[in-house]
């Protein structure tokens, strides 16, 4: 078990999620998720289409705010999509992407924007639905805090930034790997001091 | 679904040993040991071969190598079942696959150990027996309800090795199917699900190397009924079948217990022999790790290993040894090889010489 921490944004892992910038594709249908900071990035996807209002009339945006608070529902709800909705949470936003998931057909395409954990469990319930993840676009804005699933006890602590952190689950000191399940969408954390009970490194913030 | 082992089912041949608590498992023949080194040091190859029968009394003599531990590992992986059903998963779409890997294995079994095994087949009526382990089942082929759970479980608890299952789409290998009760460190939970390149992400130096672009297409083109097989290994501490994440916290203590006098009997190495077979129906690829044990006291009795072994461990890259998860141990395991190394040369190839 390694325990080198790397800085964010390091060359990585070929299990880590790659992200770039949204692009406007021809579509039956266009369903947005974001959160926080992950507006702009939608606001900016809409500037770029070749027929912004043609593009908005088969748009869906459902926006939640970011971890570290930020709210730019009302930049999103502005652009005028056919359907957006703000939801106070991403556990309260779920149930509504898989109603839509459920109803949507084939020649969708998907954007989703924000923090990894947004972005990785809208994933996950897009693949589960047997959207082809070709169809699915991905672009990290905001905050860096990460899901994390101890291996543990198998209990996933949302939101970490420190590194190691302390399981909310089993309390096991763990450290954060870049080893990235989209299955689970979540990183993998494994107990630091397992071999040396209570030698843990001081703790670092890794992830903002 | 619980395996009833009956009484007596460890005869002559099959050992009843440990592989956790008093840990007694011993290997009656060191020399049929499948030692993996092939030269007098190492670094990650792709290191392909034709999976074919090789030399009679070794661990390549038939298809499958059921050895002394049979009974033993299929016990130690009830139990591990038992603690953890997310050991062994299966996404819906892989059943087919799983029916692939239960006829490639009774297949096998009952032609090349009629003695303890035995497949009668009337069109999808299949009727198996496995004495070692006391089963007999009727079932029908490809009916998952004529079995007590999934195919693919259902033979796993009768198959020594940790199996994968890889669905191919989109040009790559995704591993949907899987089960790990004796793994080197890894979680078939977390990574059932990924594809080829992710699963193998935290493997140091290989990618940068090329060897899983390498392996990854000269996999894709396996071809059903040629099935190749290849080497890794790892050092364990204690005859641990079961070095799983999951259960880290209470195995990683054990690399901290040792000495230079229990270090011969302590310390082991670890050798996965590795098989890929291409399935018929689902075009599914099997992944076999089969795991081998054997401690250093019992490899120092082949002259030329216990130098060879001096020589790798060594001579290792520190990244290596690192995520082997032996780099705290290596001086003492180093020093303790050294005196069985006179710095005599060694023949090519994995065999003993005499």
């Amino acid at each position: 078990m390694t325990t080198t921490l790397l800085p964010v944004g390091a060359p990585s892992i070929r299990s880590r999620p790659v992200y770039a910038p949204l692009e406007p594709r021809p579509a039956s249908q266009h369903l947005i998720v974001a959160d926080g900071e992950g507006a702009e990035a939608v606001v900016e996807l809409f500037a770029k289409a070749p027929d912004r209002s043609a593009m908005l009339a088969i748009s869906h945006i459902m926006y939640t705010p970011g971890p570290n608070g930020t709210d730019q529902a009302a930049s999103l709800q502005a652009l005028g999509a056919a359907q957006f909705f703000r939801a106070p949470s991403i556990p309260a936003l779920l149930p509504r992407l898989a109603k839509v998931l459920a109803d949507a057909h084939m020649g969708i395409q998907f954007y989703l924007a924000g923090t990894e954990g947004l972005i990785g469990q809208a994933e996950r319930d897009i693949m589960n639905t047997g959207f082809p993840f070709a169809s699915i676009q991905k672009e990290h804005r905001g905050s860096t805090v990460r899901r994390v699933q101890c291996v543990h006890c198998k209990g996933i602590t949302e939101n970490v930034a420190t590194d190691p952190f302390k399981c909310s689950h089993c309390g096991l000191n763990l450290f954060v790997r870049d080893h990235y399940s989209r299955r689970m969408a979540a990183f993998q954390g494994v107990n630091i001091d397992a071999e040396d009970p209570g030698q843990v490194p001081e703790s670092v913030v890794r992830f903002k | 679904m619980s395996l009833d082992f009956k009484p007596g089912a460890f005869n002559d041949f099959f050992r009843d040993e440990t592989f956790r608590g008093d840990f007694t498992y011993r290997n009656s023949n060191p020399r049929r040991f499948p030692f993996p080194f092939d030269r007098d040091d190492y670094m990650y190859s792709v290191n392909m071969e034709p999976h074919v029968p090789g030399r009679p009394g070794t661990v390549f003599e038939h298809l499958l190598d059921v050895d002394e531990h049979y009974v033993a590992e299929m016990q130690d992986r009830a139990k591990v079942l038992a603690e953890d059903p997310l050991r062994c998963q299966s996404l819906p779409h892989m059943t087919l696959a799983g029916w692939d890997t239960l006829e490639l294995i009774m297949e096998a079994k009952s032609r090349d150990y009629p003695q303890w095994f035995s497949l009668t087949k009337d069109g999808n009526r299949w009727h198996w027996v496995n004495r070692p382990l006391g089963i007999e089942q009727t079932f029908t082929f490809l009916d998952e309800s004529t079995l007590p759970c999934g195919p693919f479980e259902y033979i796993m608890r009768q198959t020594q090795g940790d199996w994968t299952l890889q669905d191919e789409r989109d040009g790559t290998l995704w591993m949907d199917a899987g089960i790990a009760t004796s793994q080197a460190d890894w979680s078939v939970d977390f990574d059932v699900g990924m594809n080829f390149h992710e699963w193998h992400a935290p493997v140091p130096l290989a990618h940068e190397k090329g060897v899983f672009d390498r392996a990854l297409k000269f996999l894709l083109k396996l071809q059903h009924g040629a099935p190749v097989r290849r080497f890794n290994w790892t050092m364990t501490v204690n005859p641990l079948l079961d070095t799983a994440p999951e259960t880290y916290p209470k195995w990683g203590p054990m690399k901290t217990t040792l000495t230079p006098e229990n270090l011969g009997q302590k310390q082991h190495l670890r050798v996965e022999l590795q098989s890929l077979y291409r399935l018929p129906r689902s075009n599914a690829i099997a992944f076999d790790i089969r795991c081998y044990l054997a401690s250093f006291d019992e490899i120092v009795t082949v002259p030329k290993w216990a130098r060879r072994l001096h020589r790798v461990i060594r001579d290792l890259p520190d990244e290596l040894a690192t995520y082997k998860g032996f780099i705290r141990n290596r001086p003492a395991m180093v020093e303790w090889l050294s005196k069985y190394d006179d710095g005599a040369p060694t023949s090519p190839g994995w065999w003993p010489d005499d």
